[in-house]
């Protein structure tokens, strides 16, 4: 085969700086391992979900009202906009099993007799789907059936408004309703303790008189529908039958907590690859003029020669994308097999029933493309600029544009250092940018080691203050029904109860001009202790005397400030409308609500105080007898421990943020090595005749070491604040991206991560002075004599 | 008995014995000294003179310890430098030596004077880089970089260098290499006048023979080996060379 002396010449190149290639590919790739990872699992995750909800008819509006007539869904679907009326008949049941100390919530779904429903229909995953007429048949929630071993031919006891039956399992499946399965007023799923159990609609209804009626309605709305005016429509023809409340998809239970999930991985996915993708782009971009420079006097020997300026850059770009495409390969390899893993990881976590690992091809091209571009642009303006150079000129070394004696000489303070601390202040102090831009990429490797550990601090710290600062309680009790007062002061006689607080919670529409939002209204005690009102940081939040506090997102959708009126729409009891003042804002990390005390929300409803949700300090020795009490009040509907809460909650989301910041901390890791290594090793090849020339001298090997070092500390020295900086600002940047009526945690970044960023900048400059050590012992004194550059 | 290769008149600096190098180049064996005796009296003058390839630049660089013979002896000053280690030669380079080569080497991003303080800065007692410039006649030009000056002149910047340390011996590797005869006279000139004046024991390699008459003796190598010594009745100044 017959090789050109150039490409001769290419693949020498590539084999000299092969260390110095393979971290720069290696930076690449991690770029764009980061970049794939991310963005595929994001898109897999999306499509599943959306042909999930597409194939199994998942609805775009719900709605409960207490009992409407059968004949009002003629109505219903005669609203404009609307395809597809479908009516249920759904309830709370309890499942007392042996297994579980306290009964198992549930909820019963109705499905039309004899056919799949219209919308939301069953994933079935073992057996059949219940047949008429066989009223104890039931499809049961698949979690919930694995978590207690029942299988098709399991019977077990359900209690259908006080009354028990015992019911058979003929099937167990999933829904795209019910993909984060959890009981109202839940923060988290609990598969173990809660159940959805489809059964006939005539099997059902009796059991609730609701025969001829229904009290829950699914929707599927025509496209381009405007969905707000559906909704309203919806809710006024349901208002005279008791209706509890219209909400699209964005609000209902499962699709909003899978939102919730979904968007801590969209801040991931959707800022830190481009991160990364930018950080190795200008890693590449830097680290590649700069090995060009170094050629400088190559390019002007082969200028003299008569190669044409096309030629040169021509093989100057043949060396960038062979660096480049190398990287992209490895760094394609490497995603797809991480966001596969990822994807299957998360899937099983929803049980996604149709998983598909997609990687789109924009997604790729995006990652090599800007990869490529920014190795090209860097490589392409310094071999311009070099090929513009007269060749005579080109192979003198560059001369020092300015020079000036620098403060520190001037102050005198330079004398009082040795001779290699000298050159390293006259190197910076006459080389600024050089060292500005090694800084800059090392900061940002600093930075990206910042945001991969930022979310679980986030996590953390939001845990923290949910869980250690605002709910104080040990058990949460719910009621069936507002009750009076008084009983709270009943539960606070029961052994064991150390000490009770009562809330009142209602649900309310915040209303403003034509928009809403669907809330809630908290009514505390005067001196709340258990339940305190906190914001994002932590911070307890006074509660006026008088008017309501709105979380500060709620308001800032509206338009309101302190001192002005909120309209609220009860939506229970007798509904009415409210005009309230608002007297405060407090920065809450979820949620959009109310607080009020409890003094002035009653008032508010024309109602005597009365509490919803009790909150319990329990002796912890008899914590078991107490809850086994409280179960056991007819009032009670449920009882949760906070440490359950906590700790499930912690679970649930520290698994998925774990992992992302684990494979985000190693590729930042290695890029930082990349950077630093890179920069050592150019800084070591650009200045190796001087170095060299120091050696003959008598410098010693130490001394010129500290040369080279010195510098490489200062830049990594420099980097670390200015990258603990920028990584927190990326942070803040992250958590723009998520849905801010969902999530809103603070920018907090916790000592320890800012610890280990420092660690991994500091470890990466250690290994890289070693490697360029070992370059500098075998610094060649001779050879850089005989040539001049 | 006196052999030409001694000068019976000096205490020897620098003493070779048998000096060998053997390039190791993959299978190959390339032989750039083959047994070379050579003596550095002090004070003297001595050209190097041999065709490209003799081995001329390999046997300087062994003398100015910045490599290490394969074989033969090789002492400074009765001491020897062959184990001396790379801590050892470093010092001697250090203390004892000073060099200038045909491509200069100086530090581009430091002044003349700053180039030449590199050395006085770690060096014992040394000329003051001010004073070392006025000896080359540079004096004016100190605050200039490397590339601010001609090829003539940063050779007499890098002889400056060389002597700012007031070495026990000079060695220069074609020095006037890459300048024309005028300018190459002149840095003849500053390197003769560093001789008489310091009494720095002095070897210059050099392509041009006519340089010899300057030396007080001659060395020609040919094919790794020394192939005669000749020693000048008297010394020509550089000033009046011709070639
Ligand atoms: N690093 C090296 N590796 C292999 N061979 C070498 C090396 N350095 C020198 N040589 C060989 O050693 C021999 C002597 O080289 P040296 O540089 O001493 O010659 P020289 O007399 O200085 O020549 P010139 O006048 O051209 O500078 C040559 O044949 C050369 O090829
Ligand atoms: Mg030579």
């Amino acid at each position: 085969m017959l090789v050109d002396a150039l490409h001769r010449k290419l693949f020498r190149n590539l084999a000299e700086l092969r260390g110095q290639l393979v971290t720069i590919a290696l930076v690449v790739a991690c770029g764009i391992a980061a970049y794939v990872c991310l963005r595929s699992t994001w898109d897999s995750l999306l499509f599943s979900r959306t042909t999930y909800y597409e194939r199994y008819r998942f609805a775009d509006v719900f709605a409960t009202c207490k009992r409407a007539p059968e004949a009002l869904r003629g109505r219903l679907e005669a609203i404009p906009g609307v395809a597809i009326a479908e009516t249920r008949v759904t309830e709370r049941v309890l499942i007392p099993l042996d297994d579980l100390p306290e009964p198992a919530s549930g909820r019963v779904v109705s499905i039309p007799a004899g056919r799949s429903p219209a919308l939301d229909a069953l994933f079935l995953r073992s057996g059949r789907l219940v047949e008429p007429g066989h009223n104890d048949e039931v499809v049961l929630l698949e979690t919930f059936a694995k978590g207690h071993d029942l299988t098709p031919g399991s019977r077990f006891p359900v209690v259908f408004n006080g009354q028990r039956r015992q019911l058979r399992v003929v099937g167990t499946a999933a829904s795209p309703e019910y993909i984060m399965a959890m009981a109202p007023g839940d923060l988290t799923p609990d598969p173990l303790r809660f159940a959805v159990l489809w059964m006939d609609r005539d099997a059902l209804a009796p059991a609730f008189q609701m025969q001829g009626a229904f009290n829950d309605l699914t929707l599927r709305l025509q496209p381009g529908a405007s969905e707000p005016a559906v909704l309203e429509a919806v809710d006024t023809l349901l208002e005279p039958y008791g209706g509890l409340g219209t909400v699209g998809r964005s609000k209902q239970l499962s699709h909003f907590m899978l939102s919730g999930e979904l968007s801590q991985l969209e801040g991931m996915a959707s800022v830190v690859p481009v991160i990364f993708l930018g950080v190795a782009a200008f890693l590449l971009n830097v680290v590649l003029s700069r090995l060009v420079f170094l050629q400088r006097s190559q390019i002007a020997a082969l200028k003299a020669l008569g190669y044409r300026d096309l030629t040169i850059g021509l093989h100057f770009l043949e060396l960038v994308s062979v660096i480049v495409l190398l990287g992209a390969a490895g760094g394609l390899g490497l995603g797809i097999w991480f966001g596969r893993m990822m994807t299957e990881l998360y899937a099983a976590f929803f049980h996604f029933p149709v998983l598909e690992y997609r990687l789109a091809p924009s997604v790729v091209f995006a990652a090599v493309g800007i990869s490529l571009l920014a190795a090209l642009a860097g490589a392409l303006f310094t071999v311009r600029a070099v090929v513009r150079l007269p060749p005579a000129e080109a192979m003198r070394p560059p001369a020092p544009t300015i020079y000036h004696r620098t403060v520190l000489e001037r102050l005198g303070l330079l004398a009082l250092l040795g001779p290699a601390a000298r050159m390293v202040v006259r190197e910076i102090e006459r080389r600024p940018l050089r060292l500005l831009l090694s800084s800059v990429g090392i900061a940002m490797a600093v930075a990206i080691t910042v945001i991969g550990q930022f979310w679980g601090d986030a996590m953390d710290f939001m845990i923290d203050v949910q869980f250690g600062g605002a709910m104080r309680e040990d058990l949460t009790v719910v009621f069936t029904e507002p009750r009076p007062a008084r009983a709270v002061r009943e539960l606070a006689h029961l052994p064991g109860v150390l000490r009770v607080e009562g809330l009142r919670e209602v649900p309310v529409r915040v209303r403003s001009g034509a928009g809403f939002r669907d809330s809630i209204l908290i009514g505390y005690p005067d001196e709340p202790d258990l339940r305190r009102l906190l914001d994002q940081y932590g911070k307890p939040h006074p509660l006026p005397v008088s008017g309501v506090v709105l979380t500060d997102k709620l308001a800032e959708l509206f338009d309101i400030e302190p001192g002005q009126s909120v309209t609220l729409e009860v939506r229970e009891g007798d509904r009415r409308h409210l005009d309230v003042l608002v007297s405060g804002l407090v920065g809450e990390s979820f949620g959009l609500r109310v607080h009020a005390r409890a003094a002035t929300v009653a008032p508010l409803l024309g109602e005597e105080p009365l509490v919803t949700t009790a909150l319990l300090l329990v002796d912890p020795a008899t914590a078991g007898a107490t809850r086994a009490r409280l179960k056991e009040l007819p009032a009670v509907a449920s009882v949760t421990r906070r440490d359950n809460l906590a700790e499930r909650f912690v679970e649930q989301s520290r698994a998925m943020i774990v992992t992302f910041s684990i494979i985000l901390t190693l590729f930042a890791s290695v890029i930082a090595v990349g950077v630093v290594y890179n920069n050592a090793r150019v800084a070591l090849s650009m200045r190796s005749r001087e170095l060299a020339s120091l050696r003959v001298l008598g410098f010693s090997q130490a001394e010129v070491g500290a040369i080279l070092l010195g510098e490489l500390a200062v830049q990594v020295l420099l980097a670390i604040p200015a990258g603990l900086a920028i990584g927190t600002w990326l942070a803040g940047l992250m958590m723009s991206t998520v849905d801010p009526e969902t999530y809103r945690f603070p920018v907090v970044v916790s000592a320890r991560s800012y610890a280990f960023a420092v660690v991994v900048a500091l470890v990466s400059g250690v290994i890289s002075a070693l490697l360029v050590r070992r370059r500098l012992q075998s610094l060649d004194l001779i050879g850089v004599l005989k040539t001049r550059d | 008995m006196t052999s030409p290769l001694e000068n019976p008149a000096a205490v020897p600096v620098i003493e070779a014995r048998g000096l060998t190098k053997i390039y190791q180049m993959g299978e190959v064996e390339v032989p750039a000294l083959r047994g070379v005796d050579f003596v550095l009296g002090e004070g003297e003058f001595v050209v190097l003179l041999g065709a490209s390839g003799s081995g001329k630049s390999t046997l300087l660089n062994l003398l100015g310890g910045l490599d290490v013979p394969t074989d033969g002896w090789l002492a400074y000053r009765g001491r020897e430098l062959t184990h001396l280690g790379e801590a050892g030669l470093t010092a001697y380079r250090r203390h004892h030596v000073g060099f200038v080569f045909q491509f200069y080497n100086l530090i581009p991003s430091l002044t003349a004077l700053e180039n030449v303080a590199l050395v006085t800065e770690i060096a014992e007692d040394p000329l003051s880089p001010a004073e070392a410039l006025e000896l080359v006649g540079l004096g004016p030009r100190r605050d200039h970089f490397p590339s601010q000056l001609s090829g003539g002149e940063q050779q007499r910047v890098a002889i400056a260098r060389a002597i700012a340390k007031r070495p026990d011996v000079l060695l220069c590797d074609e020095p006037t290499g890459a300048l024309d005869f005028q300018t190459g006279v002149l840095v003849l000139e500053v390197i003769e006048r560093v001789n008489a004046e310091l009494g720095t024991t002095t070897a210059v390699i050099t392509h041009n023979a006519p340089v010899a008459r300057i030396a007080d003796r001659v060395v020609m190598l040919a094919d790794g080996l020394v192939h005669g010594v000749e020693a000048n009745a008297t010394r020509v100044p550089a000033s009046e060379l011709t070639w």
